[in-house]
């Protein structure tokens, strides 16, 4: 049985939300990402850009009439633009990614290694694959975050010392954000830094497939109600 | 006025007018991303008519059973250059993938632009961060510069683009609504022969230069194929 003190992805998109700092332009990917944009904390102005060329892009439509087919996110879902938005085509759009514009991006993962290496468009072995702008996105925000359980299906740890699965972007990845825990990629290894509520720090250690720096102080998972 | 007398003529009056130049073998680039931009009208006026080994680009490999993905299921498509190959709904492709009737090539979508701007642009080829050391960039040459890697990619060029605009004028100078414009401009500068669907015709002088995405000079063609619900053309009524 699926252990209750998880967090839903709801919780996860709203733990990661309150990470992006005020002013700053972040991209999402599809999946959790995407809920980020709505819980942004009322006042901050956080700039967000969409890989098919929208800069500026708002929640979805409260009103069925203002959803627009020429105003998708990168996940296809409807959204609006914000009072300074600004529409480019896809050259330049991946120019804000890769020249280094971007302050975060929000990544779904299937593993992260200690080195920060990401994998998260194909499965091992698997002959096809879904990249989108995935790699041009990690490869150029000054910091990535990635979003993902804790652990896979089959139980196995999602943060690992080395992949197993197909690599995304090397050395990428700044901080971990996970039903269980948030853990920072640093130069000396991963840090724990926040702990879900109802879990104990042994309790993360035994689901995480790397070591584990544990600082004197480690903090408790602020979420919202499930 | 002598001038527009001498000006070419771009308009197609009817579809088949717009595409009968396409012929088996070709390169196509198919411009949109999601509903946005998709060249709609192009994609159904293409399918239905026999056509062979093409190798088509696109952002997906094909969605339900409409647009491309009805040229890949009409056995149209040789070989398919996507950034996203396996959505929910991508099964046309997929089926025929795994069985070996089609080839993929994946690439990353920021490399899949500048390939195509390199195209458009006469360069020969890209230098970029994205995808070193990842299966996409196996067999490509590394180059070091000023201490960081890249890998070389090379440009993407087509024979021919389909490309949807809001406004075109008689020159072919286009313009795009909202985030509709994604690939369009960057397909449009990449092919032999661009043709495009525009929701709109205005005259000669009506259009501010200012506006101007695409300047006609990269466009062969236009049809107006008016306005339409994005992602209804090829639908069975229902």
């Amino acid at each position: 049985m699926k252990n209750p003190n998880l967090l839903t992805r709801e919780q996860m998109a709203c733990r990661v939300a309150a990470e992006l700092q005020d002013g700053w332009l972040v991209n999402l990917g599809i999946g959790i990402p995407t809920l980020v944009v709505n819980y942004i904390p009322e006042g901050r102005d956080v700039i967000f850009h969409s890989e098919n060329g929208i800069i500026g892009m708002g929640p979805k439509p409260t009103r069925e009439e203002d959803i627009d087919p020429d105003l998708m996110s990168a996940g296809k879902g409807p959204v609006t633009l914000i009072k300074g938005g600004a529409f480019v085509h896809h050259a330049d759009s991946f120019a804000v990614a890769r020249g280094g514009r971007l302050d975060a991006a929000v990544l779904g993962a299937f593993q992260v290694a200690a080195n920060g290496d990401l994998a998260n468009w194909r499965l091992p072995g698997a002959t096809r694959g879904n990249v989108g702008g995935a790699m041009d996105i990690a490869v150029g925000a000054k910091q990535v975050f990635a979003t993902m359980t804790h652990t896979d299906k089959g139980g196995e740890p999602k943060i690992v010392e080395t992949l197993t699965y197909p690599l995304t972007t090397q050395r990428c990845v700044t901080k971990i954000f996970t039903d269980m825990a948030v853990v920072a990629v640093t130069p000396e290894g991963y840090v724990l830094e926040e702990v879900a509520p109802g879990f104990t720090v042994d309790e993360v250690v035994a689901a995480t497939g790397a070591k584990l720096i544990l600082p004197d102080s480690i903090g408790t998972i602020g979420t919202i109600a499930a | 006025m002598a001038n527009s007398q001498k000006m070419k003529n771009k308009k197609a009056d009817t579809l088949d007018a717009a595409l009968d130049r396409v012929t088996d073998g070709s390169t196509i680039l198919v411009a949109g991303f999601g509903f946005g931009g998709v060249p709609e009208v192009l994609i159904e006026g293409l399918c239905g008519r026999g056509l062979r080994g093409l190798t088509l680009v696109n952002n997906n490999a094909g969605n339900g059973r409409i647009g491309v993905a009805r040229l890949i299921e009409e056995g149209c498509v040789a070989k398919m250059i996507c950034t996203f190959s396996t959505s929910k709904d991508s099964f046309v492709f997929t089926d025929l993938h795994d069985k070996g009737k089609i080839d993929l090539e994946i690439v990353p979508q920021g490399t899949l632009a500048e390939r195509l701007r390199a195209a458009g642009a006469g360069l020969g080829g890209v230098l970029t961060p994205t995808g070193l050391g990842t299966g996409l960039a196996e067999g490509k040459p590394v180059m070091e510069i000023d201490g960081r890697e890249y890998v070389v990619e090379r440009p993407l060029h087509a024979d021919f683009a389909l490309v949807k605009a809001k406004q075109v004028d008689p020159r072919g100078n286009l313009t795009y609504r909202m985030a509709a414009r994604n690939f369009n401009p960057l397909m449009a500068m990449a092919a032999d022969c661009t043709i495009v669907e525009a929701t709109e015709e205005v005259p000669l002088g009506a259009m501010d230069p200012d506006t101007v995405v695409t300047p006609g000079v990269f466009v062969d063609c236009y049809y107006i194929a008016g306005p339409y619900t994005p992602g209804t053309i090829g639908k069975p009524a229902s």
